[in-house]
């Protein structure tokens, strides 16, 4: 069973998901985020039944979308929490979500290891610069990820360091465009 | 390709937690189709989700809810198979209007049905719900939009050619945020069309007397 927020060992059930379909190893995941997908449908606005019901797609989705699961890219917590949003806009708000034409891939494409374990990493630094953060501002980080804030509202809260996290994005970028390139 | 005008902070934070206008959602996403620098700032954001939810306080959810749950898993493995990875490949790369605009007109930029709008200026706009308008807008070589101000922000990213006004020189890719203030002549470079992508969180207000009847013809 993963440690409570490490990020890595929800790699690892992510794969036995994809490559087996391992359904002890999905009730894990579940019991872990099907709750806090459900309080944060709850808290954009949804009825707890309405919650529960989107929580299932939400986790139902991750089940079936295991293979695309790009760990240079986001931690399995953050992959969720995309999910879970654009189940809010489509469910809540009713209205489409264009996403960005994705960049270029292909079976061929194994992502890099290190890239991997060094964004793993930044998302668990990440994590801890947030939970030593004032309960105040903590508290407001919370508000505008779970769309309690506005788009004017939300300008006014920063202060996290997102440096390091988006060199390393850009780094596996850079690196996938030039694997590209080559192929 | 070198991008020299990104999008704000702010704006990727608010796409990331999904709570933009459906058209301000349209331009951000067509803006890190061909970004890579806010792409990266987007997973960052994004994480900063992602470490939010891993540490929220859930709310209790029924085993029922995981027997359902489990039922729906089986019940389309037996439909569909085992997981691959089923995203198709982009529709072929248009030269012009990256993935999520392809969607908005239905196909390349020879779908785009573009209806004259005087000046010789042409738009198409699209449909998106909300608050915020989008719109493509087709300059002519050389020509300029009517002088005018916002009511609110205005988003414009270039997708063809290029344009000019006091603010600086845009090219395919940059993105230019006009806000209420800001009284702007837009000039297209002189070696072609220039195409964007414009959106508007309120109805632009022209200066001159002639623009101002073509207001309501223009729809915006
Ligand atoms: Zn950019
Ligand atoms: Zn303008």
């Amino acid at each position: 069973r993963p440690t409570e927020g490490v990020a890595a060992d929800w790699i690892d059930v992510i794969i036995r998901i994809r490559d087996h379909r391992d359904e002890t190893a999905f009730v894990t995941l579940f019991r872990h985020f099907a709750p806090r997908v459900k309080a944060f449908l709850m808290r954009s606005g949804a009825d707890a039944a309405l919650a529960e019901e989107c929580a299932q797609d939400v986790m139902a989705t991750v089940w079936h979308k295991a293979a695309q699961f790009d760990p240079t890219r986001a931690s399995v917590a953050t992959w969720i929490f995309t999910i879970a949003r654009n189940r809010k806009i489509d469910v809540l708000r009713r209205q489409r979500r264009p996403e960005p034409e994705d960049l270029p891939w292909g079976p061929e494409h194994e992502p890099d290891q290190a890239d991997a374990i060094g964004l793993q990493q930044e998302s668990e630094h990440l994590g801890e610069a947030i939970a030593s953060l004032p309960r105040k501002q903590r508290e407001l980080i919370e508000k505008a990820y779970f769309g309690e804030l506005s788009h004017t509202e939300i300008a006014q809260q920063t202060g996290l360091p997102l440096g390091t996290i988006k060199s390393r994005i850009r780094l596996a970028l850079e690196r996938l465009r030039h694997a590209m390139d080559r192929s | 390709m070198t991008i020299n005008h990104h999008l704000t902070d702010d704006l990727i934070r608010s796409y990331s937690a999904g709570i933009l206008p459906e058209a301000m959602d349209l331009i951000v996403a067509t803006h890190i189709s061909l970004c890579d620098e806010c792409r990266a700032a987007l997973c960052a954001q994004d994480a900063v989700g992602g470490a939010v939810l891993e540490r929220a306080r859930g709310e209790a959810v029924s085993d029922a809810c995981l027997d359902r749950t489990l039922a729906l898993i089986r019940g389309s493995d037996r439909a569909a198979g085992p997981a691959r990875d089923t995203r198709k490949p982009d529709a072929p790369h248009d030269p012009v209007l990256p993935a999520p605009l392809r969607d908005y007109v239905g196909g390349s930029a020879d779908a785009i049905r573009w209806r004259p709008v005087g000046m010789g200026v042409k738009q198409a706009v699209l449909r998106t719900k909300g608050d915020a308008k989008a719109r493509l807008l087709r300059i002519p070589a050389g020509a300029a939009m009517p002088d005018h101000s916002h009511r609110g922000i205005e988003l414009t990213m270039v997708l063809k050619g290029a344009y000019s006004d006091a603010d600086g020189r845009y090219a395919r890719g940059d993105i230019e945020i006009a806000h209420e203030d800001l009284h702007h002549t837009p000039v297209a470079d002189v070696g072609e069309d220039c195409i964007c992508l414009a959106v508007n969180e309120g109805p632009l207000r022209f200066k001159g007397i002639l623009p101002r009847l073509a207001q309501p013809f223009l729809g915006i």
